[in-house]
């Protein structure tokens, strides 16, 4: 039945990873590293994990590593952070392209400059292209659960993969909270061992990673596509069988309280929470308002998104990220065009808010919602506004 | 002589854009690139095999009489051979001349 525990949420998060009895962490472990790796490699140099710990010189070869290891058929662990993670980038791409199951926590934080450590979402935003399926937890027990989803998911031989769990940096990543960990026994059950598809072995010499000249680049491109969109199907699947055996479920868009609202507030990550609280407000006082938060970032869930939108009269669409002068936030501009493909025009507005580590608070989305609501009413032209920025 | 390259479906491309079996270059027609060829005057030749030695890609073949011949499929036109040649037996020629 596994044991509750209280435990800080990156510990947790190594915890998951040691049950799903990894092979192989690579990781830069200083800053902005978290507790995650710091955790498993104690747990590997106290014997408590049988796996590899390499602590590499800079995140860039840390993913590296990983590529090699996932190439050689091992399971591989890696966990980073903002700047961390804009160096790493470059082998993210690679990762995705040559179809390497590697799985990876990023503790969702800021980009300098300033210097700034704190949460907000502009290193998943900086990630959105490099092609590895990215799911959102919105609190510990949830990225305890879908870390054994993600290497469910990620060595699936329909999907092969990497796969990126969010995490929001401190609001999740250094509080502690009440945990169900799992015994190594359900987990085992849950995820079966690791089988490549292909890797590297002396006896059968493969060339993995060659030159792709433009008669194969696009074509390469292609079948990735294709493949981060067919995942969805294998990642809801491997949701149900989660649910099924551990009694939570999880869906790509997840929905509060929005049946008869008129007016919805879109939320990702740990602020939903908080927005739940601020709906449950508003709804007291008589307001018909409703909460769609994101689990699955990608593949976007463009389908899952209409359904749980349309209707509304008017949306407010929260960002943690700002497209420095693009048409909105990232997330506000893939609703937007999700929207118009399916003819659906409601009164969207974009609220930028909690950039490095400001507080979003039930009171600003209490606000927030009241200000869509007089906006729509109107008319006033769409755009987006950084939430509590001092004038 | 190799099978021509092409586009091929991506429905057919291997994991990761794998290369599956060893020694798949030779299927690649490095030739095309060529803007000038090599041509070797035999009477000159002394058969030293300089030029199947410093050939990049390798597109000299030593034939019974001990000479070289190029396999143009391969040869990209560097000129690499020709300036190697101790005895001037190799000359450039441009493409369609
Ligand atoms: S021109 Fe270059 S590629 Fe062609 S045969 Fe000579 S050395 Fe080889
Ligand atoms: S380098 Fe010149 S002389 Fe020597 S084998 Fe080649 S063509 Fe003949």
């Amino acid at each position: 039945m596994g044991k509750r525990v209280g435990m800080e949420v990156s510990i947790a998060a190594a915890e998951a990873v040691g049950m799903a009895d990894v092979d192989l962490i690579a990781a830069y472990p200083i800053t902005p590293q978290t507790h995650v790796v710091e955790h498993l490699s104690e747990l590997v140099a106290d014997g408590h994990l049988d796996a590899e710990f390499v602590p590499v010189e800079s995140e860039h070869s840390a993913m590296s590593t990983c590529v090699g290891s996932s190439a050689a058929g091992a399971r591989t662990f890696t966990s980073t952070s903002s700047q961390g993670y804009a160096l790493m980038a470059e082998i993210c791409y690679i990762a995705a392209g040559l179809r390497l199951p590697i799985v990876m926590v990023v503790a969702n934080r800021a980009l300098s400059a300033p210097i700034n450590i704190w949460n907000d979402h502009a290193d998943m935003m900086m990630s959105r292209d490099t092609g590895w399926i990215q799911t959102i937890a919105e609190n510990g027990q949830e990225v305890v659960d879908l870390i054994f989803h993600a290497f469910r998911v990620a060595e699936d031989h329909r999907v092969l993969l990497p796969f990126i769990i969010n995490m929001d940096g401190f609001t999740l990543s250094h509080v502690i909270e009440p945990i169900i960990l799992p015994d190594k026994e359900e987990v085992a059950r849950y995820l079966p061992p690791f089988k490549p598809a292909l890797r590297l072995d002396p006896k059968h010499p493969v060339t993995i990673g060659p030159v792709g000249m433009p008669d194969v680049y696009t074509e390469a491109k292609k079948v990735h596509d294709e493949v981060l969109k067919a995942s969805k199907d294998v990642i809801v699947e491997a949701w149900k069988e989660l649910g099924d055996q551990f009694g939570r479920y999880y869906k790509p868009v997840e929905t509060y309280k929005t049946e008869d609202a008129e007016n919805l507030l879109f939320t990702m990550g740990s602020i939903s929470e908080t927005a739940m609280t601020a709906i449950d407000a508003m709804r007291e006082s008589g307001k018909k308002v409703g909460l769609v938060h994101l689990r699955l970032w990608r593949p976007f869930p463009s389908d899952e998104i209409y359904e749980a939108m349309k209707g509304a009269k008017a949306i407010a669409i929260v960002d943690r990220a700002l497209t420095l002068n693009g048409v909105c936030g990232p997330v506000c501009a893939e609703i937007k065009s999700t929207l118009y493909d399916r003819k659906f025009h409601p009164y969207i507005k974009n609220y930028i808010a909690g950039l490095g580590g400001r507080d979003v608070t039930v009171d600003n989305f209490v606000e927030m919602m009241d200000k869509l609501a007089e906006s729509a009413g109107r008319g006033d032209p769409m755009g987006y506004e950084i939430v509590g920025v001092k004038e | 002589m190799a099978k021509e390259t092409g586009i091929i479906s991506w429905k057919k491309l291997d994991l990761g854009t794998a290369i599956l079996s060893p020694g798949s270059a030779q299927s690649l027609k490095t030739g095309d690139w060529r803007s000038m060829r090599p041509v070797v005057d035999y009477d000159v030749c002394i058969r030293c095999g300089r030029c199947y030695i410093y050939c990049p890609d390798m597109v000299y073949v030593k034939v019974e009489t001990g000479h070289y011949e190029p396999n143009y499929y391969y040869c990209k036109g560097c000129g690499i051979c020709a300036n190697e040649c101790p005895v001037q037996a190799i000359k450039m020629v441009e493409e369609g001349d």
